[in-house]
This record gives structure tokens, C-alpha cells and sequence, in this order.
């Protein structure tokens, strides 16, 4: 095996093992100190990163980080890893490969024909060299577009997942929360609601209060109830109306196991969303939720760092044709991100990482209340995001998610980043919303929602609810 | 909530008394209007004032029906705890008990609430005794401080218990400090993954499932986990479907992390 190691001023830096390598050289983060995989010092850690500069690209398809024997996940990407796709940069080091990806000769389209060959350890090599504005210029240039009712993630457009969510399932609760999103022109992503019951009747009834919505108000959108994806084939059997099939995922199958899953739940899932046909447009009907620190908080890390692992759940996305993927940044707690500036750091990350493998990356801008973090950090991490041409960003009433005791982003955020960077919804929603009077010429939600077609739409949906 | 924007009629009044979700804001051009603002920012302020509360564990011993163990995490302080969630995944070494030789153990953790447990874990406790009492021998309470969810894992093993529910102060959301969630897991013992659990979430009154009926729906999952031999996955909640009860609810431990 190969050793990897750099001398600086006199003194010599060594890491026994690329996984070693990559953890030193990412930066700081309490996830990575909790595991005891974090550069013990910010030389230390410089020290990673001349390594890894040098270090050949090929490199990645020779070391596994964690052994094929051992691990499904990598199985799955060393038996899809396309050689072909591999050439334009196989003669690269990762610190090559940033200015390749940087440099003004290589196009979108350049790096889509190459996304198919780069596995998850290569974009968080890279991601590791960058500093954020890389993570933003260079995800800007990787747009993925993905199509169910609406098309999320055209270059010039945000969506907005409309997050309904209510303590007890209320559906009353859940469809007044739906209206003051739809009125603040949220919902082109989808509506998707995290339920606060596992029981799967009512997972049912609440599909069935997103369609009548749908279908009465004529809505382009579609709708997810997040639960358990064995729950969600139990659905599809009871005839449910399943848009898109939920399920966390994380980036080793320990940690999976942990989810409860494996990849082939994840194929039985796909298949049986797909049974339904309702998807007019395309195959991808799959809805997954990642976020850093899922496999240490498993204990399933296996020595890796957190954004390693992050970004081997977009190889696992990737494979199953994803509508959408949302990493759930800052949700997870403050032993993984301790403070705004891990948490923007980590968003940025995480929507560079996805976007550069090809995958359709939406961000839950978000904090707990016992992380370091406030508003003013959400703020800066949602702009930065718009900038960087996230799919879609979640919409909750007054950012205050009621249900899952978190802050997310508000329908207003949405506003707040269409309007400074010039963003419209999915070209679908923004027809509908034109039609229905929701938005005036100028882009925006009018100040006045007073006219008979809003007043109908409220009426309609009152009843419809 | 102030409805700031008066040009605007209120259409969301026929939907406040229903849910406690900032509908209905308002604008300020794209922004949420002053008044609204400064209440989310104050919201925020209380919780993290309750993160950072500690149990008051006489005054909950009192309440309790019966005696209780009183024993910590590895934890030692707040900050320990917040920043190393591992800590409060095991028993300080301080801490063992003894094997009582009773199928079910009941623990209330602080959790990232130690307000919550305060205000509802006796009442949930007792309701929950009292539903079991007649088919299951009940181990004596335990009280756990700096407690993650996973450390009702070794108090079971120790207690030598075939299931244990923990009762964890929830971390605190804007709207609400003072949730309680409930943690069933079969034949506790180290190591046990999240999906070998059934969860119930957002056990509050007013405003979340009531008490009662919470601890109703931990005795309906308690007793089929004795059916079923296990916790988890493989244990899918029908308690509403049984009752047929409306605003009773569970919820399955299904974001990463814990639902702490």
C-alpha cells in the first residue's frame, strides 16, 4: 500500500492510508475531531493537501477506501466506474483537476461527459483543495436538470420544496400551511410532507390530501409523503398516489443497514414507484435525503470523513435516477457541525460534490438550537447556494419546521434569493402562477392577493382541503 | 402572530387555532415584516435557553410513582455532552445497576430538554405503569442526566429488562421546548442500531399528543413487541388504526441522527 507524505520546514508529515489522507487534508469540522480522523493541527492539515494535490486522480480507482469485500457501496461504484468517461482527465493530479474544472476551456458540457467517471473519493479530493468561491464557480458550471411535472434545475431557476409539516398530522393544520406556500409561490420542487406518524394508512390519506390539491387547484407539481421506504412499497401496493419514493441514504451499507435498507430495498422501491406511471416525463421518480455525520452517528464510518461519506451517498443516489436530492446540512447537530461557518462550509460542499457526479442537488439550509448558529448564518449559506445554482431550497412557514423542531428556510428566503440574483421557479409553476394571478409581470407575488382568481384558488382549495 | 401587512386580508385566520405554524406573515417586499421577525428571534432565544436548562431530579422523583434510580451519562457537563454525543450514549462507570429480574424498564432522560422531562416525564411515566401494570413486571424508574437515547440500551442490559422505553426531552424547536419523545427497543443491550427502535415524537400538552394518549400508544407498541419478538422496522405502528383516535401519532426515527 501506498505512503503518503510531504516535509515541511524540516518535518515530515505521513498518513498510512488514502482514507488517513483525505480526513487530514479536509477542513475543520467537529464530526471529523468526534471520530478522531481530523488533522491535529492547521499544518497538519496544509500538509494533507499538498499530498493530495499531487496525488494522480488514477489513484482513486486503484486504493479503495473501504474495501470492496467489505462494503456495498463501494462495490457499487468500482463496478460502475465508466473508464471511457474516465480519459479526458485521467492523466490528471487532484490539483489539476481543480484547475481543470476552473478553467475557462472547460465547458458544462465537458464536464457532464466526465461526471459518469468521477467517484465520490475523487469529488471530495477536490472539494478538499477548494476554497468556497471554487465550490460555487465550478458547481454553477454543472447544472443536472430533472424532470417529473415541472423541470428543476434549469440555469436561471430555484424551486422550492414545500415542507408542510404539522405535529400531529393535522390535515387541516397541513393544508393551511400548503396554501401560504403555494400563495408565496413555493411548491415547483414538490410538496412533501415529513410525517410525524410511521403508520401507513395515514401516510395514505396524507398523498390523497396533496393530490386533491393538486388535481383541484391544477397545480404542476408533484408530492412526496417522507416514510420509510419499505412503507412507501406497502403504498404503491394499496394503489396510494406515490409521486416519488423517499429514503435517507447514507454512504456506506453499515450505515444503510442503520437506515434500514440496503441498495436492493432501494431497486425494489424505484420499481414499484415506476409501476405507477405517474411520472409523464422522465424515470425519475426517487426523493433522497443526505446530510454529514449520518454514518458516525451509525457508528458505520469506517474511519472515513464525514464529507467522504457524503459524497459516496450521491454515488448511491446517482444509481437510482433521483428527482430530487436534498442534503439536510445543518440537521443533524453541532457534534458534526459545530457552528455557521461549518455548516455553510459543509452546504457548499455537499452541492458541489453532487452536482460534479451529476446529481440533482436541492440543500435544507438549516440549524438546531443547540448548534452555534442563527438566521444571519442561514442567510449567507442560502445567497451563496442561489449563486451556486441549487435545484431547490426548502420552504417552511417563518422558516419554523413545527413538526421536526428545526429552522429551515422560509417561503419569504425563496423570495428574498429569486428576487437579488434574479431567479424564477420551474418554468411550469411560474406559468401557473402567472395564470392563477400569484405572480405579476415583474416576478414577483403581488403585494395584493386580493384578485377574484386567488380568491377562487383560496375558496376552491378550502374545499378541495 | 402580528399580521403586519395590512393590505393584505387575514386569510389564514380560520386556520390558527389548528396549527402553530407561522402561516399568514405577511410581507415587507420579499422579507417577513418587523414584528414577525423579532418574534422568531426571541422564539429562538427560549430554546436555547431550554438546551442549556438542567433536571431538577427531587422535584421529579416526587412524582414519580413509585422509587427511581438516579444515575449519569459519561457526560460531565453540558458542553461534554453537547459536543460528544458518545458520552451520553454510556453509563458513567460510577452508575451500575443491578438486574431486577423485570421484563420492562422505564428511563427519563434529559435529553436535549431537560424542560420537558420536567413538565410531562412523570405524568407520561406513571399513565404508563399504570396501563402495564396488570401484564408486566416494571422495574424500578430510572432518572438519567446528560442521556442520550441510546443509553436506555446499557440501563436495560443492566436491569436485565426485555424492553426498555426511554422517555428523552426532544430538542427544543422554536414553537416548542418542551417535547417529550418515547424510545422503545427490545432486548436492550450496547450497540443496538436506530432502526432496531419504535419512536413516538412530539409528546406535549397543549399542542402535541397528549399524555394520555402517548403513553397509550408506548403500551400498545410495548405489548406488540412482546408478540413480534422485536422493535424496529419490522414493528409497524397501527395504534391509530386500532383506536381509531384522531391526533394520535408516531413517528419512526427516519432523519439521520438521532430524533433527540
Amino acid at each position: 500500500m501506498t505512503v503518503y507524505r510531504t516535509d515541511i520546514a524540516g518535518t515530515r508529515y505521513q498518513f498510512d492510508t488514502l482514507g488517513a489522507l483525505l480526513a487530514k487534508a479536509s477542513p475543520a469540522r467537529s464530526g471529523d475531531q468526534l471520530a478522531g480522523v481530523a488533522a491535529e493541527s492547521d499544518i497538519e492539515r496544509m500538509a494533507a493537501r499538498f499530498v493530495l494535490a499531487d496525488l494522480p486522480l488514477s489513484v482513486f480507482t486503484e486504493e479503495l477506501v473501504i474495501p470492496y469485500e467489505d462494503d456495498e457501496v463501494t462495490r457499487l461504484i468500482v463496478d460502475t466506474f465508466d473508464e471511457t468517461a474516465f480519459k479526458p482527465i485521467s492523466s490528471l493530479t487532484v490539483g489539476e483537476f481543480r484547475e481543470w474544472l476552473l478553467s475557462n476551456e472547460t465547458s458544462p458540457e465537458k464536464i457532464r461527459a466526465v461526471a459518469p467517471a468521477i467517484t465520490p473519493e475523487m469529488a471530495a479530493a477536490v472539494c478538499k483543495l477548494m476554497r468556497n468561491q471554487d465550490l460555487i464557480a465550478v458547481a454553477k458550471k454543472c447544472p443536472v436538470v430533472k424532470t417529473f411535472r415541472t423541470t428543476v434545475g434549469l440555469p436561471g431557476h430555484l424551486s422550492v420544496r414545500l415542507q408542510p409539516n404539522h405535529p400531529t398530522d393535522d390535515p387541516e393544520g397541513i393544508a393551511a400551511s400548503m396554501l401560504d406556500g403555494l400563495l408565496l409561490a413555493s411548491g415547483d420542487a414538490m410538496i412533501g410532507i415529513n410525517p410525524a406518524s410511521d403508520n401507513v394508512t395515514r401516510a395514505g390519506e396524507l398523498l390523497d390530501l396533496i393530490e386533491r390539491a393538486r388535481l383541484s387547484l391544477n397545480i404542476p407539481t408533484q408530492s412526496c409523503v417522507l416514510t420509510h421506504i419499505t412503507n412507501t412499497i406497502e403504498l404503491v401496493e394499496k394503489k396510494a398516489p406515490v409521486d416519488l419514493a423517499f429514503q435517507s441514504i447514507a454512504g456506506t451499507e453499515a450505515a444503510n443497514k442503520g437506515f434500514g435498507i440496503d441498495l436492493s430495498i432501494l431497486k425494489e422501491g424505484r420499481e414499484a414507484t415506476l409501476s405507477l406511471n405517474r411520472n409523464p416525463t422522465s424515470d425519475s421518480v426517487m426523493y433522497f435525503e443526505t446530510g454529514q455525520g449520518a454514518e458516525l452517528s451509525a457508528d458505520a464510518h469506517h474511519g472515513i470523513d464525514q464529507q467522504t461519506l457524503e459524497a459516496r451517498c450521491y454515488a448511491v443516489a446517482r444509481a437510482f435516477d433521483p428527482f430530487l436530492v436534498n442534503t439536510v446540512v445543518g440537521f443533524i447537530g453541532p457534534e458534526y457541525l459545530y457552528d455557521g461557518k461549518q455548516i455553510i462550509r459543509a452546504g457548499l460542499e455537499d452541492h458541489f460534490c453532487g452536482k460534479l457526479m451529476g446529481v440533482p442537488m436541492g440543500v435544507d439550509v438549516c440549524y438546531t438550537n443547540h448548534a452555534e448558529a442563527d438566521q444571519d448564518d442561514m442567510d449567507v449559506l442560502i445567497t451563496l447556494l442561489g449563486t451556486a445554482g441549487v435545484n431547490f431550497v426548502m420552504g417552511v412557514p417563518g422558516a419554523d419546521d413545527i413538526m421536526l423542531n428545526y429552522q429551515s428556510t422560509s417561503f419569504h428566503d425563496a423570495l428574498y434569493v429569486r428576487e437579488v440574483l434574479g431567479l424564477r421557479p420551474a418554468p411550469e409553476f411560474d406559468e401557473w402562477l402567472a395564470n392563477v394571478g400569484l405572480m405579476g409581470l415583474d416576478g414577483r407575488v403581488p403585494d395584493v392577493i386580493g384578485s377574484g382568481a386567488a380568491r377562487a384558488l383560496i375558496g376552491r382549495y378550502a374545499d378541495g382541503a | 402572530m402580528a399580521h403586519e401587512n395590512s393590505k393584505t386580508p387575514d386569510f389564514f385566520a380560520r386556520w390558527r387555532d389548528v396549527t402553530s405554524a407561522r402561516i399568514g406573515l405577511g410581507r415587507a417586499g420579499q422579507a417577513m415584516p418587523t414584528g414577525a421577525m423579532l418574534d422568531f428571534l426571541l422564539s429562538h432565544a427560549r430554546a436555547r435557553d431550554a438546551v442549556h436548562s438542567a433536571l431538577d431530579v427531587e422535584k421529579l422523583k416526587a412524582e414519580l410513582d413509585g422509587p427511581a434510580h438516579h444515575v449519569f451519562s459519561r457526560a460531565c457537563d453540558r458542553a461534554a455532552f453537547l459536543q460528544n454525543p458518545t458520552s451520553g450514549r454510556k453509563l458513567s462507570p460510577d452508575c451500575v445497576l443491578g438486574n431486577e429480574r423485570k421484563e420492562l424498564a422505564i428511563v427519563l432522560a434529559d435529553g436535549l430538554s431537560a424542560t420537558a422531562i420536567q413538565d410531562h416525564g412523570a405524568k407520561i411515566a406513571n399513565a404508563l405503569k399504570a396501563q402495564l401494570s396488570d401484564k408486566w413486571t416494571i422495574c424500578d424508574f430510572v432518572i438519567a442526566e446528560q442521556s442520550r437515547v441510546a443509553l436506555g440500551d446499557e440501563i436495560g442490559e443492566q436491569l436485565g429488562a426485555d424492553v426498555v422505553v426511554v422517555l428523552i426531552g426532544e430538542r427544543p424547536g422554536l414553537s416548542a421546548a418542551d417535547s417529550v419523545g418515547a424510545y422503545i427497543t427490545w432486548k436492550p443491550k450496547s450497540g443496538r442500531a436506530d432502526s432496531e427502535r419504535n419512536c413516538i415524537s412530539n409528546i406535549r400538552e397543549p399542542g402535541g399528543l397528549s399524555l394520555e394518549l402517548g403513553a397509550a400508544n408506548i403500551a400498545w407498541i410495548v405489548n406488540r413487541a412482546k408478540e413480534l419478538s422485536l422493535t424496529g422496522v419490522g414493528l409497524k405502528d397501527r395504534f391509530a388504526d386500532e383506536v381509531a383516535l384522531k391526533g394520535a401519532s408516531s413517528a419512526p426515527n427516519q432523519i439521520t441522527g438521532e430524533g433527540e
